[in-house]
């Protein structure tokens, strides 16, 4: 058989190995060292909620997305998931075929059809519990894909402080590669940036060579201000990535939620030269959805935020709506999600 | 290449054409071929012009050229179904508008794509914006002609009305002028714009899908020919316009003395104004969906963005990346934000008048544009309010950027302007915005938003943006007349004043001189003549002899006031109730001047007494006149509050010549207006004994200002002044025609009856009537939520 690794690229074009998971153009942006914590930065930055609902409203009616392009937006947006499982009853089994699905999420007649199958397609990350993070590495080991852990008592955040960062020290321990952390809410609705900041901080060199990604658990912080603030704080404090949700919240990502902390992210881009990622979560369930979101990374920070380096949708039932939308192009027909593997 | 993987890449867009193939078979179904729409079917015309799509610059199809036999035609056909039409009633109208609402609903897309293909908006606009606007504005009147009997008690449709609109939203400014022409019980001959004809006939052919009577709405296509034959028939009793305010201007003078009823949908150059604590990106949207939607082809496009020092750099910063990410181009493309401009002619205006700013140094930023009839959303900076691209309606997607430094002069920056359409006041507190949007002349005030429409909400211009409003219950108002009394015999000329020494006059103890009343001092004619008032018995008195100087003097005076419509409605019924106290002590000595006059002394007695009712009644109003918080969007307050006019010219009738002046005035300042007054020509002294009233009632100097003499060359003069925003002429019919024809100069709302049709002293005296035709109603567009 003739050696034909060097015909193999990522889907940004990228040659790699047969079986590794592209990499796409990450090491030419600069992980964020974090700032000095400036109040002035986010402190009486107005954020006009109408607007920004209106704003959210025209975002998917302005664009559309048909046909191939529609087909490889999608599997961008498979590339940037991070699979997750974060239920009571997860075991190692069920970690197992998450990450079976993380290796592969797309059949193979799929990815033929989209003329992709030379190329390695696969999930962003893998997102577990701290105990599970073992048996996600364990399976996921040589794939590329790295395995992310929520930590800090998550989703509530109401554990003692040095309990929080121990759990981060486990989950790398354990292989975890990011850290999904809560922020205590507490410090936001009072007004307590700089212990906040303080807090952030502590996890991010708690983290190390960690990526950190910072829950802000928007729904419970209400205000489209207080979003604001705390990615402006959790940015300054050195988080990789700011994160809209637990999932656990009774409101999760929402479009306008995500058009303030995206805007934060370009606030703090030109202020530091810094680029911070942003991981809506929970709640994105539909190919549209991956769409919508896709979009409004690129109108409002441009076409590096579709890069799983800079942009991670944290789901689990997302993945399946889109197999199915891209088994529909391929085939023109309609799938039925009994013919896909489940994740 | 387009596969997957390329894509992968750049991840750009792509193409998403919407199918234009339904259209396509209509306008192959009319062989490409359209006559005028009358009495429920298409009739052939001889002459035709070509229809273009703009985007591609090929002639989609031809349409008639209205003549004025055409135009005669539709007119008899709206006649002939008018009587029948009101006579349905209200329930059944709204039947028939509410059928019309459901069918275009039903041909939602279909309408979208052809407005398109006509126009050159991009079909998000078209899909999103328009279609759904126009069906909300039918249902929205369905209900008012459901309810039109009984909120609208006393009132009647107008007849038949002509209408006339523009090309840049075709089919909403058809929605906006029939569907409360048809609620009322009008029917209706339209004239579509000659670039955008095609909705409105496809309109008439779904109208008559939806079972609409024959002859109730017709469609007549054509240029400005077409246009003037409409507005000049005989047959039509009401006129509504939208489009340019030059066109605006020659209506008026058409319309002028003819007794039409009249609406004017002006031109604009709005401020788009941003404060310091404003949310900039917000703000930026804001800009987007203001100037550089529909192509900037929006009357009310916030086409100057005044920007506070401290932060316009950073706004500047904003709008420039906003303006790379904007897609110009095929109209039909979903992911398009500017699409063609309407015509080539219109291109090469925009184009014309850019060159001109930039040779005045103004700098462009723009975003990209594709070959063909487009033109790219363009922000310039380094402009001065002299500037042509600051001061003249562009109706492209062109924004000037300017600064200012304190709210103050943010005001006198958007003030600084003929127009009056509409504002956009950006800041997030709520004391500075509602401040701005109290003190900016505009119709329409959108806090924090912009371009947000309802059929639920008032929408039109202050000054030479046009009078009448759109929409909601203000918008009905346009389409029905109250009963107008009507003179048995009309007010004749007065002879005109003599100046000469006339004969003995009758003696006082110690002789009065009648001065004019001028900012709150007795001042004497410029000219420095006089003329002699007639009693039953000869010469009573002399009055001053007014002349354009002081006239000019007297709206200096009135333009100086500070404060008076600001006040509190309470500050100026406690003012007025003062008035009234003061006349009434002061009664004997009017009703002897009354019955110099020629008076008996019971009328005499009356016309005081009346007078005196009359002011407490208007002072009881001072306070109680209010607007109204119409129902718009969720989330959104939206207020409609009566404002006082400006400064008004007022000429009164000769007969009452106390009570006349009277019920002119009072409801006008009643209402926080400042005016100048021409009183009763030939008895002017009991409104000169007036002034000594005034004086000692607290009323601020300028508020009233009369000037007596010669009431046609007056009226004529205040009609003409720039700086009054409004004329009630009660005179002549000549006189009511030249102070019509005059008033083109700033629009100027006009209020002409005979002077002989109202008893002053009956209920037709007073009223609503005359404080709706004192004030002007603002609408405030508030959104909520945190």
């Amino acid at each position: 058989m003739a050696d034909n690794s060097k015909d193999v690229v990522t889907p940004t074009g990228e040659a790699v190995e047969p079986g590794k998971r592209p990499t796409p153009v990450d090491h030419d942006i600069e992980r964020n060292p974090g700032a000095p914590f400036a109040p002035e930065m986010f402190e009486q930055h107005p954020v006009n909620l109408s607007a920004a609902w209106r704003r959210s409203t025209a975002l998917s009616s302005r664009r559309s997305i048909k046909k191939q392009w529609q087909a490889a937006w999608l599997v961008n947006a498979i590339q940037c998931i991070d699979l997750t499982t974060l239920a009571g009853d997860d075991t190692k089994e069920r970690a197992n075929r998450l990450c079976a699905k993380a290796k592969r999420p797309l059949a193979t007649r799929i990815l033929r059809g989209l003329d992709l199958n030379k190329v390695s397609v696969t999930v962003g990350a893998v997102c577990v519990y701290p105990t599970m993070v073992a048996h996600a590495v364990q399976f996921l080991s040589g794939s590329g894909i790295p395995v992310a852990s929520v930590a800090t008592g998550f989703p509530a955040g109401l554990v003692p402080f040095k309990i929080r960062l121990e759990e981060i020290r486990y989950a790398i321990g354990q292989g975890a590669s990011e850290i999904d952390i809560v922020i205590s809410r507490e410090l936001v609705l009072k007004g307590k940036w700089s212990q906040l900041y303080d807090e952030i901080a502590q996890m991010r060199e708690t983290c190390g060579n960690a990526r950190l990604k910072t829950i802000l658990a928007t729904g419970e912080l209400k205000t489209l201000r207080n979003v604001y603030a705390a990615s402006m704080t959790a940015m300054q404090a050195g988080a990789d990535f700011i994160k809209t949700s637990t999932g656990k919240e009774g409101v999760n990502a929402t479009m306008p939620v995500s058009l303030v902390m995206v805007r934060a992210i370009r606030d703090y881009m030109d202020a530091t030269d810094y680029r911070v990622g942003f991981k809506p979560a929970g709640g994105l369930k539909t190919s549209k959805d991956a769409l919508c979101w896709q979009i409004l990374m690129k109108e409002e920070l441009g076409r590096d935020w579709l890069r799983p380096r800079l942009f991670r949708v944290g789901a689990s039932s997302l993945l399946g709506d889109i197999e199915r939308q891209l088994e529909h192009f391929v085939t023109g027909r309609y799938a039925d999600s009994s013919r896909h593997a489940l994740a | 290449m387009n596969t997957i993987i390329d894509i992968l890449t750049d991840l750009d867009y792509g193409t998403a054409p919407e199918d234009p193939s339904i259209v396509n078979a209509w306008l192959e179904k009319h062989a490409r071929n359209f006559g005028h729409f009358i009495a429920g079917q298409f009739i052939e015309s001889g002459e035709t012009f070509s229809v273009l799509n703009p985007a591609t610059g090929k002639t989609i199809a031809k349409a008639a050229q209205g003549s004025s036999a055409d135009v005669g035609l539709a007119v008899s056909a709206a006649r002939k179904a008018q009587p029948a039409w009101a006579s349905l009633g209200g329930h059944d109208r709204a039947k028939h508008l509410y059928a019309i609402a459901r069918h275009i609903q039903q041909h939602s897309r279909f309408l979208a794509v052809l407005e398109t293909i006509d126009n050159g908006k991009p079909i998000r606009e078209s899909r999103d914006i328009d279609i759904p606007l126009v069906v909300r504005h039918f249902y929205h009147h369905a209900g008012w002609a459901e309810l039109v009997e009984s909120e609208f008690p006393d009132s009647k449709p107008h007849g038949v009305c002509g209408q006339i609109i523009p090309w840049n939203f075709p089919l909403l400014m058809l929605a906006w002028k029939i569907a409360p022409a048809l609620a009322a019980g009008n029917t209706v001959v339209l004239k579509p714009a000659e670039y955008t004809p095609l909705s409105a006939l496809a309109f008439a052919e779904i109208a008559t899908e939806a079972g609409l009577p024959d002859g109730v709405v017709n469609i007549v296509t054509g240029d400005g020919q077409t246009g003037a034959a409409l507005v000049g028939h005989g047959g039509i009793n009401k006129v509504a316009f939208t489009g340019s305010t030059e066109v605006g201007r020659t209506i008026r003078k058409q319309t002028a003395g003819s007794g039409k009823s009249l609406t004017l949908e002006l031109g604009g150059k709005s401020p788009f104004m941003v404060f310091a604590d404003a949310d900039l990106d917000a703000a930026v949207e804001g800009v987007v969906d203001s100037i550089w939607f529909n192509q900037g082809e929006v009357c009310c496009a916030g086409s100057r963005i005044l920007a506070a020092e401290s932060i316009a750099p950073q706004f500047e910063r904003l709008l420039q990346r906003k303006l790379a990410t904007l897609r110009t181009g095929d109209p039909l493309d979903k992911s398009t934000d500017v699409g063609a401009i309407v015509h080539p002619e219109q291109l090469e205006r925009v184009r014309k008048l850019v060159e001109q700013g930039i040779a005045e140094g103004a700098q462009l930023h723009q975003g990209t544009v594709p070959q063909g009839c487009f033109f790219p959303p363009t922000l310039v900076t380094n402009v001065q309010p002299a500037s042509v691209l600051t001061t003249e309606e562009i109706f492209g997607p062109v924004a000037t950027l300017t600064t200012f430094r304190t709210p103050d002069e943010a005001v006198a920056l958007a003030n600084n302007n003929r127009y009056g359409l509409a504002a956009s006041v950006w800041s997030e507190n709520i004391n500075l915005a509602i401040d701005i949007g109290a003190k900016v002349k505009a119709g329409v005030v959108w806090i924090n938003c912009a371009n947000l429409f309802d059929a639920g909400a008032g929408f039109g211009g202050y000054r030479e943006s046009g009078y009448g409003r759109e929409g909601a219950r203000e918008g009905m108002n346009a389409y029905l007349k109250t009963s107008t009394p009507e003179a048995e015999t009309p007010e004749e000329t007065p002879e005109a004043p003599t100046s000469t020494p006339t004969g003995k006059i009758a003696p006082s103890d110690i002789d009065r001189t009648a001065k004019f009343y001028i900012g709150g001092k007795q001042s004497r004619p410029d000219g420095g003549y006089s003329y002699a008032v007639f009693g039953k018995n000869g010469p009573v008195g002399l009055a001053g002899l007014g002349n354009r100087k002081d006239i000019r003097n007297a709206v200096e005076a009135a333009a100086k006031v500070n404060g008076w419509g600001a006040q509190t409605g309470h500050n100026r019924a406690q003012v007025l109730y003062y008035l009234a106290e003061n006349l009434s002590a002061r009664r004997n000595e009017f009703e002897t001047r009354l019955e110099s006059f020629g008076q008996d002394t019971k009328s005499a007695s009356r016309e005081v007494e009346v007078s005196t009712r009359r002011i407490f009644w208007y002072a009881a109003q001072a306070d109680k006149f209010d607007g109204a918080v119409h129902q718009t969007k969720s989330s959104h307050v939206t207020l409609a509050i009566n404002e006082p006019i400006g400064i008004m010219g007022i000429a009164c009738p000769t007969t009452q010549p106390l009570l006349g002046f009277i019920s002119l005035v009072l409801p006008a300042i009643a209402m926080g207006n400042r005016v100048v007054v021409v009183p009763s020509q030939t008895h002017p002294l009991a409104a000169t004994d007036f002034y000594q009233v005034i004086e000692t009632s607290d009323v601020p100097a300028g508020v009233v200002n009369i000037v007596t003499g010669e009431r046609d060359v007056l009226a004529k003069t205040l009609a003409d002044h720039d700086a009054v925003d409004a004329v009630w002429y009660f005179g002549t019919r000549e006189g009511g025609m030249k102070t019509e024809h005059a008033s083109v100069g700033n629009l100027k709302q006009t209020w002409v009856e005979d002077g002989a049709a109202r008893n002053w002293a009956s209920a037709e005296g007073q009223g609503r009537v005359f404080l709706h035709r004192a004030t002007q109603i603002k609408n405030i567009w508030i959104p909520y939520g945190e």
